[in-house]
């Protein structure tokens, strides 16, 4: 094993919502930072940084991770979803995307690409959960609107579009 | 909030991982789930200038259930540990802990055994690790050894691991049939590091008295040792109240310390009433949990 020395750019290839993508970048970059600024994936945000907040949540290998507690360099070995990945077309939108849309459940947005791909990954799981088990899938991510009350909302009617989808 | 320039190694073999240690010369440190060690980095409260990456290490994600044993492998995830009835069913005090590590997405990259090398005292899977009585497998330069997890501990997040050792799995044992397991913690949000946490293991003999009950904590000492209450709650019979020696016994074993959170004597008091919950939870007449 022949190693660079630190900080040498590394050419990192990472699957991102199914197409692999190379940018340049050091050994240290975070998988969220890889995402935003190398490849201009600014769907996930990036809040604390230290895990708490949950803004950066993407899916690794379809279960739910924390871009910043990760590096660019680890996640070429799996399949990472963004919640571009989820969709990124408004008149095409995921139920969890609707549901988020029509329960008024964001208010200045910045905490929910998080809880999207948290619930999006949730749902799957656990397609027809209760209040009080929809409280507890999102209690790993931050709103400082303190929106909360319309985001269990969103979860349950998003397990409600989903369950129509798969009926229909 | 970036972490410090490292190199970055990717070994395939254990054998391949132990080199690189060996040649970071110190200056070196495993990274697995990396859910501790990156915000660590990110902080830079540490700046290793290797790491050494487990993730594409083949042969480290098995879980093995065995008569005497749950054995975990070094890149078994939380999430994967937690799902595995087999070893939820041998052991359930695993399942019962980590529920309350940290959120799933956390626990899905997160590993067991990285969380146990990583001795923080405010860790769920240390306190396990001792309770359970489990072994630690380390490989190094020199070979394998196994380390007792009574031993492996020195004090917040120092173990007697040397620095150029992996630990590749970890043998949690299964108790003796009849032990009934509870785990319990507290925190102000879901999710975060607890205030006090606590797992015993009450054993009811044939007579059906208590034979033997031990705790360990979390949050609250140093390193997660045992705490025998044999002496509190022998002969003790399933129905019959959590004795009030017990609270004295755990405010005399934990040494909390006092932070933004709580203080040391909050802690101690909560420390103490989350063993009375959790060994009354162990004493219920009707359910005849084993182990």
């Amino acid at each position: 094993m022949s190693a660079p020395a630190a900080d040498e750019p590394l050419e990192i290839t990472v699957t991102v919502n199914g197409v692999p993508r190379t940018a340049s970048a050091p050994a240290r970059r975070l998988l969220s930072d890889f995402l935003r600024h190398d490849l201009g994936l600014t769907g996930t945000h990036v809040g604390c940084e230290h895990g708490v907040c949950g803004a950066c949540t993407v899916l690794v290998d379809g279960e739910p991770a924390r871009a910043c507690l990760m590096f660019a360099v680890t996640a070429q070995a799996h399949a990472v979803t963004t919640v571009e990945g989820v969709g990124d077309d408004p008149a095409a939108m995921s139920p969890v995307q609707r549901a988020f849309a029509e329960c008024h459940a964001l208010q200045c947005g910045f905490c929910t690409p998080g809880f999207v791909t948290t619930v999006t990954a949730y749902l799957q799981d656990h397609p027809d959960p209760s209040a009080d088990e929809a409280r507890e899938a999102i209690s790993g991510n931050l709103c400082r609107c303190t929106g909360y009350q319309n985001i269990v909302k969103a979860v349950l009617r998003a397990a409600e579009l989903r369950r129509a989808e798969a009926g229909a | 909030m970036k972490p410090a320039p490292f190199v970055h190694h990717a070994p395939r073999t254990v054998d391949e991982a132990v080199a690189a240690l060996v040649a970071a010369g110190g200056d070196g440190k495993v990274l697995a789930g990396g859910q501790s060690l990156i915000p660590l980095l990110s902080m830079r409260l540490a700046a290793p200038g290797h790491l050494v990456d487990l993730d594409g290490v083949a042969g480290l994600d098995t879980i093995e259930v065995t008569d005497t044993h749950v054995r975990v492998g070094a890149l078994v995830r939380h999430a994967a540990l937690e799902a595995h009835d087999d070893a939820a069913t041998a052991l359930p005090l695993l399942r019962q802990a980590l529920r309350n590590v940290a959120h799933p997405a956390i626990r899905s990259r997160g590993t067991t055994v990285g969380s146990i090398a990583h001795a923080d005292p405010a860790g769920e899977m240390p306190a396990v690790a001792v309770l359970s009585g489990a072994v630690v497998e380390a490989v190094g330069p020199g070979g394998a050894r196994e380390i007792a997890a009574g031993d492996f501990f020195a004090g917040p997040l120092e173990t007697t691991l040397d620095p150029d050792e992996i630990v590749v799995a970890v043998r949690f044992g299964r108790f003796p049939a009849g032990t009934r397991t509870a785990f319990l913690e507290s925190s102000r949000r879901s999710g975060d590091y607890a205030l006090a946490g606590v797992a015993v293991a009450v054993q009811v003999g044939d007579d059906g008295a208590v034979a033997t009950a031990r705790a360990s904590f979390v949050g609250v000492t140093p390193v997660p040792d045992l705490l025998d209450l044999g002496g509190v709650l022998g002969g003790l019979r399933p129905g019959d109240p959590v004795p009030g020696g017990v609270a004295d016994a755990v405010a005399a074993h934990v040494d909390p310390e006092s932070d933004i959170h709580a203080s040391a004597d909050y802690r101690r008091m909560l420390a103490a009433e989350l063993t009375r919950r959790a060994l009354g939870a162990t004493l219920v007449e009707t359910t005849r949990g084993a182990a």
